[in-house]
């Protein structure tokens, strides 16, 4: 059986779509078989992140609607042969999206995936609760500041009572907080809620910190999950992220403002 | 055990009889069918195992009508001590019922209850409880309360171990106790009872009421946030006082 994972916030540009693509390729990168799905029925915009949006034929509204299987809409990246990408209808809107459609499409890719990651629309309604229903595990993407805070909360209230976990009193959604978009000097300035501050709201386990990175935008312009720019903090914020998901201890980075040593003042560092 | 009844007697300095309420967890059965009260009772048993060791029980028989047939009370008794559990006696049975029972060495026991179809009301909770008595309508909410959630407690009190996140709202007829941050909404009394109180382990509320007096973030001096404090009417003003 695979893993269910949806990437989920309540608030719009936080970031979801860019972790989605991250953490879907970092998974593959590790050898699981993943599929990426997007549930942003109308506002597709995976295929953009990942690349692959001159390669959609068939997409998540077909399938469910049986005008196609799903390997004729699964497409293969062409990075890495372990994942894999189902996107969004461009033309449909969400109410395209039926529980029992997205449960047999879950449930088939079950079969062939370990992974399959599940990109959710900003809002609460029936994009964002289907992307969740069938969850095993939630990434609550947020920003530093008060209204993510409060839309995730909200987002957190719903995961744990109107998931199938919830329904069927099995085994809560396990939750993961992913603060993206952080900027220590502006927490330093008091311009930015901390970790902690966000911590102390959510109190949620803490899976990463993203920071504020111009590599983000760069790589979702060139359809490249900014994962793959091992260069760049964010990319290796993504990988640190993933290694932690999959149960490695990696001690969190981009936290605290860096400390520019002698060596580094002297040498540009 | 089950409840014996004897006046208090006083001369006696070995030992006293007295009349007392025990509280007993029932096997309520609802079918005859040993082998499938068998399968339940195994995995029942697997989710709690100390939970139930050892654990006294009496058989319940009210939903089994008398035309149901025979229960094979040698082959439940058998099972139910197989399982680790201590039958005690029966209950609610029709005098077939009873006299079988008895033949197995339990005893007849009568519940402090008047009719048999509402719901397994009376007796529960041995030392450890599991299931608490349904006139008990109080609630204990462990896991955090976030924004948009609703919780209402009727007729009883209402205590959250967790965080309560604005824009969450708790009530209950009763008290509340919050044990985390209370960040949302929280009234007590809503049914009117003036008596009620908030107990809260670190106040930040957005609104706190009682009995119907509410006081908004606003209106919540500084000193009193972020500390432990009760809240409860005195005079027609909510008074909010550092624990």
């Amino acid at each position: 059986m695979a893993r269910i994972i949806v990437v989920t916030s309540g608030k719009g540009g936080v970031g979801k779509t860019t972790t989605s693509a991250a953490l879907a390729m970092g998974l593959a990168l590790k050898g699981h078989r993943t599929a990426v799905i997007d549930f942003d029925v109308g506002l597709r915009n995976l295929d953009l992140i990942m690349g692959c949006e001159r390669r959609v034929v068939y997409d998540f509204v077909n399938v469910i609607n049986g005008e196609a299987t799903l390997n004729q809409a699964l497409i293969k990246d062409k990075r890495c042969d372990k994942l894999f990408i189902l996107p969004a209808s461009q033309t449909r809107d969400k109410e395209s999206l039926t529980v029992e459609g997205v449960g047999k499409v879950l449930e088939d890719l079950s079969k062939d995936f370990e992974y399959i990651v599940c990109d959710s629309p900003a809002g609460i309604e029936k994009g964002a609760t289907l992307a969740m229903y069938y969850a095993d595990d939630a990434i609550v993407v947020t920003n530093p500041e008060v209204s993510s805070v409060r839309d995730s909360d909200r987002m957190l209230g719903i995961l744990s009572s109107k998931s199938r976990r919830a329904e069927l009193g099995d085994e809560p959604i396990k939750e993961y907080l992913l603060l993206t978009r952080y900027c220590p000097q502006r927490v330093k300035l008091g311009e930015m809620l901390s970790v902690e501050d966000v911590q102390d709201i959510l109190s949620l386990h803490l899976l990463g910190v993203i920071p504020e990175s111009k590599a983000v935008l760069t790589a979702s312009n060139a359809g490249i999950p900014v994962i793959l720019d091992d260069k760049s903090d964010a990319g290796q914020a993504f990988s640190d992220v993933v290694r932690r998901y999959l149960g490695e201890h990696v001690t969190h980075r981009f936290i605290e403002l860096e400390k520019k040593g002698l060596f580094n003042r002297l040498f540009g560092g | 055990m089950p409840a014996t009844h004897s006046e208090t007697e006083k001369l006696s300095h070995a030992f006293e009889i007295k009349s007392g309420p025990v509280n007993l967890p029932l096997l309520k059965l609802l079918s005859t069918d040993v082998g499938a009260i068998s399968a339940q009772l195994r995995q029942k048993i697997r989710q709690a195992p100390d939970f139930f060791r050892n654990a006294p029980m009496a058989i319940d028989v009210h939903s089994i009508a008398e035309a149901a047939g025979e229960i094979d009370f040698i082959a439940l008794v058998r099972i139910m001590r197989d399982f680790g559990l201590t039958p005690v006696g029966l209950c609610g049975g029709h005098e077939r019922h009873n006299q079988a029972a008895q033949v197995v060495g339990l005893s007849v026991l009568s519940l402090a209850r008047h009719e048999t179809p509402p719901p397994q009301a009376q007796p529960a909770e041995t030392p450890k409880p599991k299931t608490p008595p349904e006139e008990m309508r109080s609630k204990i909410i462990e896991h955090p309360v976030r924004s948009g959630q609703r919780i209402y407690v009727a007729g009883g009190d209402l205590v959250v171990m967790s965080q309560v996140s604005a824009g969450a709202e708790i009530m209950a007829d009763g008290n509340i106790h919050v044990y985390g941050t209370l960040r949302g909404r929280a009234l007590a009394g809503v049914q009117g009872n003036l008596n009620c109180r908030i107990f809260c382990h670190d106040l930040q509320a957005e609104l706190v009421s009682v009995g119907g007096h509410y006081k908004i973030s606003e209106n919540i001096d500084d000193s009193l946030r972020g500390v432990p404090v009760q809240i409860f009417l005195q005079d027609q003003s909510l008074i909010i006082k550092r624990l």
